[in-house]
């Protein structure tokens, strides 16, 4: 297999976590808390654009547009309802109160959709197209597509609509934005909106490839690398970031045989140790520097 | 209530604060050393297995009740410990020596690991602590020389002057023991100088440092305190196990000793016993509650792990004390009788807290 053709799938799996990690990134850059069940709600998405499309058999355009918003508005409710009333609180409680989100959520899907491993037909399923001798999968094609139109519009929403400026400035500085007259906790909410609408699109997207089933929330997990690497609270980062992780992992499993037998599975997490040890900064962080002790 | 009039300087760090105390927990160590001799085996077990958490609770609550730093990741000491108990034990080891190089092992492991990522602060160190959690899961995976891999590697069973440690009864005495000498050292580390030094950087960073705290070693020696504790944990897991398999020292075991420390009550010894009561026997209450639901409710898998969160959840958002600050409320209703406040232990609403700074 030649190295471009690596680095295609690389790149499409790496657009996966990539918004996943924006998802964090988000929050992350407003609200100062960190969001474990990010992986979940992708989740969640993967199996709500599963009953829309593959059982009530919506158009998949439709059931997209529709799953991203269910996805959205839940995590609206998630914010006004839950998270809101540990906000302050020391960052352990906040950690412990996504994990244990996360466990729900899980729990809930395989109560509600069961642990069948569940695959649904999208206009992309089993259509590959060759360039030069390259070929390329539609579903791949389709992941990196969306990611590019997802990050576009997100730019857009956030230099030029009215409520992206206030987002932007909430994240800036909470008590000046409320100040200035700006609804610091309805941005908030709106935030987790946006990004659990994200994560939603990541898992609609992802679906054709992984399957639908509880275990792909651990994306959520290994997301955590890009956005460490993309320097926490950076948004092209975050894409980057992604995008890097997803192409060492094809990479790594690859190469195994000259390196080590069962490196691709942990090869996120070596990148994140390694990152958090002699980096921690990031490769797009606004920050000066990350505190260290 | 209770007035203790202070006739002496030492009474300041006394371990028990006063006769009561100490008849209550005199009464409870003997209930616990005559226990075996009534109930039949498999509660015996149960105990012992509830010990084993209490340790490793402790270890962790050093770290996060105390330090307050989270790990996502303490099952890898445990695994340390049990690996390396078992280990050594299958190449001859006495028992006692056995257990005291895996506590030394996990201890040095726990600083190895603490000095480069206990320099990062908050939601970094979570991460790194998950991340460890994963490679070290791995790790016991692979090195299959060293942990059998896969196949998994059978603990084998010490005899005690020909007594078999499988005899349930002599378990529970090494576990009961194991569990004794773990808090009485906790409370020690925790009113020496080092306990102090753990206490003030939870409460602020800043504020240790400027009093001379070295806020990195300290940070790593409890981390290593803590992995030490866990190890003494895993190594009698080990024996309870019987069988070690890679996939027990999983992500879900260190979120399992998360809860417990949340349930029991962040920031007391007493909370890491409550907290494993409560973790121990909650496999048994699912399986009960299973019974008087209907049984498409009942017979799904996903009820535990949602139980498990929502438990979490609930804990964190309503009693963020746990089950020892529901004692210490119930406790001071009683003393205070008609007088009692809520606003005593009303939670204090802040900003968002900024680490960007």
């Amino acid at each position: 297999m030649s190295l471009i053709q690596l680095l295609i799938d690389g790149i499409a799996s790496g657009c996966i976590y990539g918004l996943v990690a924006l998802g964090f990134v988000l929050i992350y850059k407003a609200t100062e808390t960190i969001n474990f069940a990010q992986g979940d709600i992708l989740m969640l998405g993967a199996f709500v654009a599963f009953s829309l499309i593959g059982v009530f058999e919506l158009p998949y355009i439709l059931g997209f547009l529709l799953t991203v918003l269910i996805i959205g508005s839940f995590g609206f409710a998630l914010d006004t309802v839950v998270i809101r009333q540990v906000i302050g609180q020391p960052p352990f409680a906040t950690v412990m109160l996504t994990i244990g989100l996360g466990f729900v959520f899980r729990g809930f899907a395989s109560i509600f959709w069961g642990t069948d491993i569940y695959s649904f037909a999208t206009p992309f399923s089993g259509k590959i197209t060759e360039f030069n001798g390259l070929i390329i999968s539609y579903v791949n094609l389709s992941i990196i597509i969306g990611t590019m139109v997802l990050m576009t519009g997100l730019y857009l929403f956030f230099t030029l609509s009215k409520i992206g400026v206030a987002m932007r400035a909430s994240s800036e500085n909470q008590l000046a934005a409320y100040y200035m007259g700006i609804p610091v906790k309805l941005i908030f909410s709106l935030i987790w909106a946006i990004s659990a609408g994200v994560a939603a699109v990541a898992g609609v997207l992802l679906a054709p490839i992984t399957l639908v089933d509880t275990s792909i929330s651990l994306i959520g997990l290994k997301a955590f690398a890009a956005a460490v690497l993309g320097g926490f609270g950076s948004i092209p980062g975050a894409i980057v970031g992604g995008i890097i992780i997803g192409v060492v992992e094809q990479l790594c499993g690859t190469y195994e045989n000259y390196l080590f037998e069962g490196i691709r599975e942990i090869s996120a997490y070596l990148v994140l140790l390694l990152v958090l040890i002699i980096y921690p900064r990031g490769l797009f962080s606004d920050k000066a520097e990350v505190k260290k002790v | 209530m209770r007035f203790i009039f202070k006739t002496n300087y030492d009474q300041d760090i006394n371990i028990v604060r006063h006769n009561g105390d100490r008849i209550s927990y005199g009464l409870l160590v003997a209930a616990m050393i005559i226990i075996p001799f009534f109930i039949d085996d498999f509660y015996l077990g149960e105990l012992s297995y509830v010990f084993i958490l209490a340790i490793a609770g402790i270890g962790l609550m050093i770290l996060s009740g105390y330090t307050g730093l989270a790990s996502l990741g303490h099952a890898a000491f445990l695994g340390v410990g049990a690996y390396t108990h078992a280990f050594l034990l299958t190449n001859g080891i006495p028992f006692y020596y056995s257990i005291i190089i895996a506590v030394v092992v996990s201890f040095f492991v726990g600083a190895a690991i603490g000095f480069p990522i206990l320099r990062l602060t908050g939601m970094y160190l979570a991460i790194a602590t998950l991340a460890f959690g994963f490679i070290a899961e791995h790790i016991f995976i692979r090195w299959e020389h060293f942990t059998g891999g896969n196949r998994g590697m059978v603990v084998p069973t010490p005899e005690f002057g020909g007594i078999s440690f499988y005899d349930s009864a002599t378990f529970y005495y090494v576990c009961l023991i194991s569990l004794i000498a773990s808090m009485f050292a906790a409370i020690n580390i925790l009113r020496s100088p080092t306990g102090r030094a753990f206490v003030a950087i939870r409460d602020s960073e800043i504020a240790a440092q400027s009093l001379g705290v070295n806020i990195a070693r300290y940070k790593a020696l409890s981390f290593a305190i803590s992995a030490g504790f866990t190890g003494l944990a895993g190594a009698l897991l080990a024996h309870y196990i019987g069988y070690l398999a890679p996939d027990i020292f999983n992500i879900f075991f260190s979120l399992t000793l998360l809860l417990l420390i949340v349930v029991g009550g962040m920031g007391s010894l007493h909370g890491t016993i409550y907290g494993a009561i409560f973790v121990g026997s909650l496999p048994q209450m699912i399986a009960i509650g299973r019974d008087y639901l209907p049984s498409s409710i009942g017979s799904q898998p996903g009820l535990e792990p949602l139980l498990f969160g929502l438990i979490l959840v609930l804990f964190i958002l309503y009693e963020p004390l746990g089950i020892y600050g529901r004692w210490l409320k119930i406790k001071l209703f009683f003393e205070m009788f008609p007088t009692y406040k809520k606003q005593t232990f009303k939670k204090q609403k802040t900003f968002t807290k900024s680490d960007r700074v």
